[in-house]
C-alpha cells in the first residue's frame, strides 16, 4: 500500500517536472513567436506614422490653399456672384 | 619475534579508521560545500551568471497621439533607432573607429576623444534620433560594442500653426511644453520590460521570457479644430506682419461648451526644429501675457448697471463736454458725443458714460460683476504656466480707480480670460467653462447675469458693429456684436504715448451665439493702431471662414436680399 503511494508520488514528480521543461519551452517559443509579431507590429505602426506625415505634409492647409490659388486659380466668389436659394 | 612481527602487521584498525575518520570529514566538507552553495548561495551565484549573458532590457513605450477634435493629428512618435556602443569594447575595436565616424558624421578625432572619456563605462549613447535605414547600414558594419536601440521620435504635422498648444516633448519623450507638458502621465504610457540573451559583442541573440508587457500611452483628443486653428493663424499672421507689431494671439470658442477651437500666438516656431529656439517663441501668449482689457470690460460695466435696475439701454447720459472730473483726475473722450443713451455710450466707446454709471453704484458691485466672469482668476484649463491676470479687491479702490476700471485700465486679462468672460455675453448671461480637450458633456456653468440683461448688451454691442466703431468686423449675411478695445501700454511711470494694445472681441451669429473669438495685437507700429482697424478686419477675415467651415447658415438674410434669388420661395 505504502510502496505504491510512493511509486505514485514519483510518477507525477516526474510528470510534473517533464511538465515545467514543457510548459517553459512553449512560453519562450510562444514568446518569440510574440516578439516577432511586435516587430511586424512596430514596422506597421511606423510605415502608418510615416504615411500620416506624409498626408500632413502633403495636406498642409498653406499648400492646398497656395495650390487652388495659384495653380488651379480658384477663389472665393464674391457677393454679386452667390445666388441665394431659399426653401 | 616473527609472531609479534605478523601481529603487528594484520592489526590495520587503528589506520583504517583514521583513513575512514579523514573520508567522512571530506564528505561532510563536501556536503556542506554543496548545500551552501546550493542553497545559501544560490540567487547571488545564479544572478551573477545570468549577469554574464542574460540583459534585462526596456522595451520603450508608445507615446500617445496628440489629434484634433476630427482625428487630425498634431503629435504622432514614430520609432526610430539610437545608435549606443559599449566603450570597453569598442576602444578594442580602433582599427574601426573610422568607418564607424564616418557613418555618424563626425570626425574620428571626436570618437575616439568621446570613447577615451568613457572608457571604463559600459553605455554610451553615439548618435540618437536616426533613420531607420542608417540604423541598418551601422548595423551592418557588424562592430563590436555598437548596437541599435529602438527609440521614439516625436513629429508635429501642424507644425508652427498649433506649437504653442501642442508643445513639445524632450529627446528622452517627455513632455516639456504645453499639452505635452500637461497631459504627460496619460500620453507616456509605461514601457516594459523583456530578458534577452546577449552575446559578447552586445548582439542580442534570443528573446527569453518577458518580465512587463510595454503599455502605450493614451492618445488625447483636443478641442482645437486644425482647420479653424490654421485660418486663425493665417489671419493673425497676417495682422501682425501688415501692422508691424511685436505680437499677437487670437483665441477662438465654443459658446456653449467652451471648448477651444483654435488659439494661436505669433511669434511662433516649428517644433520640429527647434535649434534656434528662444523663449520668447514658444510662450503660448494667449494665456501667458496679460494686458490692460481697454474698452472691452465697457459692457460688463453697462451690464452691471443694467442689471441693477439702475439703467436702461434707453437711459439718457450726459457725457458733455467730452471730459468728466473725478477727484482731481480727470476721464476724457475722445469727442464730445453730447446726450446719448447707454446703447450709445457702447457704440461710441465712451469713457466718460461708463465711468458715470460706475461711480453710480458700489465699488464691491462692479467688483461683483468682474469677479464673476472670471478676472483675476486662472481659467481652470490647467495650461502649464497660465497666468491669472490682476483684479485687485474693492476695499481700496479710489473713485478714480473705479471709473478707469469700467473701462479696462488698471486690471489685466489675458486672451483666453477675455474669451472665457464674453461667453456669458454669447451664452445668456451663463459663462462657459473654457476646455482645451474634446468635451462631451458640457461642464458645470456659473450664471453671471440674467438673461435679459445678456441680450440687451449683445444688441448693444451688435450696434457697435453696424454703425460704431468696429464696422470693419461686419461679415456679410451675419450678425455680428463685438467690442473694440485700444489700449495704451503701460510702461515705467506711466502709460506710453505711442505703444498700444489693439484688441476686438466678438459674437457671432448674434441671433443664436455660437463662437466668441479675441483678436489681440501687441504694438501695431504703422500708423493705424484703433481695435476697429487693427483687429476687427482680422476677425471679420477669420470669423466669416469660420462661419462657413461649421455649416452655420446666415442669419442676416436681409443684407443679401439685394442678390439674385434663383430658385426657392421669396425672402
Amino acid at each position: 500500500m505504502r510502496l505504491s503511494i510512493v511509486l505514485f508520488l514519483a510518477v507525477m514528480i516526474v510528470w510534473s517536472a517533464l511538465s515545467v521543461v514543457k510548459t517553459r519551452h512553449e512560453s519562450r517559443k510562444l514568446f518569440i513567436a510574440l516578439q516577432e509579431m511586435e516587430n511586424q507590429r512596430d514596422a506597421m505602426n511606423e510605415n502608418w506614422g510615416r504615411l500620416q506625415l506624409e498626408q500632413a505634409t502633403w495636406g498642409t492647409h498653406s499648400r492646398i490653399e497656395e495650390f487652388a490659388r495659384d495653380k488651379l486659380e480658384m477663389e472665393l466668389p464674391i457677393t454679386e456672384d452667390i445666388n441665394l436659394v431659399n426653401f | 619475534m616473527s609472531e609479534s612481527d605478523s601481529k603487528l602487521n594484520t592489526d590495520f584498525s587503528g589506520r583504517r579508521r583514521f583513513i575512514l575518520c579523514l573520508f567522512t570529514i571530506a564528505a561532510c566538507g563536501l556536503v556542506f560545500r554543496v548545500v551552501q552553495l546550493q542553497l545559501v548561495d544560490k540567487d547571488f551565484l545564479q544572478a551573477k551568471g545570468n549577469a554574464r549573458y542574460l540583459r534585462t532590457v526596456a522595451i520603450p513605450a508608445h507615446r500617445g497621439v496628440i489629434q484634433d477634435r476630427n482625428g487630425e493629428p498634431l503629435a504622432i512618435s514614430t520609432p526610430i533607432s539610437a545608435i549606443a556602443c559599449n566603450p570597453k569594447k569598442l576602444i578594442l575595436e580602433k582599427s574601426r573607429w573610422a568607418e564607424l565616424a564616418k557613418m555618424l558624421d563626425i570626425s574620428e578625432a571626436k570618437l575616439a576623444e568621446e570613447i577615451k572619456k568613457r572608457a571604463s563605462r559600459e553605455f554610451m549613447y553615439l548618435k540618437r534620433q536616426v533613420t531607420p535605414m542608417l540604423a541598418e547600414e551601422i548595423r551592418a558594419l557588424n562592430i563590436s560594442g555598437v548596437f541599435t536601440k529602438k527609440e521614439y521620435r516625436r513629429f508635429y504635422p501642424a507644425a508652427d500653426v498649433a506649437a504653442h498648444v501642442v508643445g513639445f516633448t524632450n529627446i528622452d519623450d517627455k513632455g516639456q511644453e504645453g499639452m505635452e507638458l500637461a497631459f504627460n502621465q496619460m500620453l507616456k504610457g509605461e514601457s516594459g520590460a523583456k530578458k534577452v540573451i546577449r552575446d559578447l559583442a552586445g548582439h542580442t541573440i534570443e528573446n527569453v521570457e518577458s518580465v512587463k508587457t510595454a503599455v502605450p500611452g493614451n492618445n488625447l483628443t483636443l478641442s482645437i479644430d486644425k482647420r479653424i486653428q490654421y485660418l486663425a493663424y493665417r489671419e493673425l499672421t497676417a495682422a501682425v506682419l501688415g501692422h508691424k507689431a511685436k505680437s499677437g494671439s487670437i483665441v477662438v470658442m465654443d459658446a456653449n461648451s467652451g471648448e477651444i477651437l483654435a488659439m494661436v500666438n505669433q511669434p511662433s516656431y516649428n517644433p520640429n526644429n527647434r535649434y534656434e529656439l528662444k523663449g520668447e517663441h514658444y510662450r503660448n501668449r494667449a494665456v501667458t501675457d496679460v494686458f490692460e482689457p481697454g474698452s472691452t470690460m465697457k459692457p460688463f460695466t453697462v451690464a452691471t448697471g443694467l442689471e441693477n435696475g439702475t439703467y436702461k439701454p434707453s437711459t439718457q447720459i450726459d457725457t458733455r463736454p467730452g471730459h468728466y472730473k473725478v477727484g482731481p483726475d480727470t476721464v476724457r473722450d475722445i469727442h464730445n458725443y453730447g446726450l446719448i443713451d447707454v446703447s450709445t455710450v457702447i457704440k461710441k466707446s465712451s469713457n466718460v458714460g461708463v465711468s458715470k454709471i460706475a461711480l453710480s453704484m458700489e465699488p464691491e458691485v462692479l467688483w461683483g460683476t468682474f469677479n464673476k466672469i472670471g478676472l483675476g482668476t486662472t481659467s481652470g484649463i490647467g495650461f502649464p504656466g497660465e497666468v491669472s491676470g490682476r483684479l485687485r479687491d474693492y476695499s481700496n479702490w479710489r473713485s478714480i480707480e473705479q471709473a478707469t476700471m469700467s473701462f479696462g485700465y488698471g486690471m489685466s486679462v489675458t486672451t483666453l480670460q477675455l474669451a472665457q468672460a464674453y461667453t456669458v455675453l454669447a451664452n445668456e448671461g451663463v459663462m462657459a467653462t473654457p476646455s482645451l480637450l474634446k468635451v462631451e458633456e458640457p461642464e458645470e456653468t456659473v450664471r453671471v447675469m440674467s438673461k435679459k440683461t445678456a441680450e440687451q448688451v449683445l444688441l448693444m454691442m451688435e450696434g457697435v458693429v453696424q454703425d460704431g466703431t468696429g464696422k470693419q468686423a461686419q461679415i456679410l449675411g451675419y450678425r455680428v456684436a463685438g467690442k473694440t478695445g485700444t489700449a495704451h501700454k503701460s510702461s515705467v511711470g506711466g502709460y506710453a504715448e505711442d505703444r498700444y494694445q489693439s484688441v476686438f472681441a466678438g459674437v457671432v451669429p448674434v441671433s443664436n451665439p455660437r463662437l466668441v473669438a479675441v483678436v489681440m495685437i501687441n504694438e501695431p507700429s504703422q500708423g493705424e493702431y484703433y481695435g476697429g482697424q487693427v483687429a476687427a478686419p482680422a476677425f471679420a477675415r477669420l470669423m466669416g471662414e469660420t462661419l462657413r467651415l461649421m455649416n452655420i447658415s446666415p442669419d442676416d438674410i436681409s443684407s443679401l436680399k439685394e442678390k439674385r434669388l434663383v430658385a426657392g420661395k421669396d425672402l
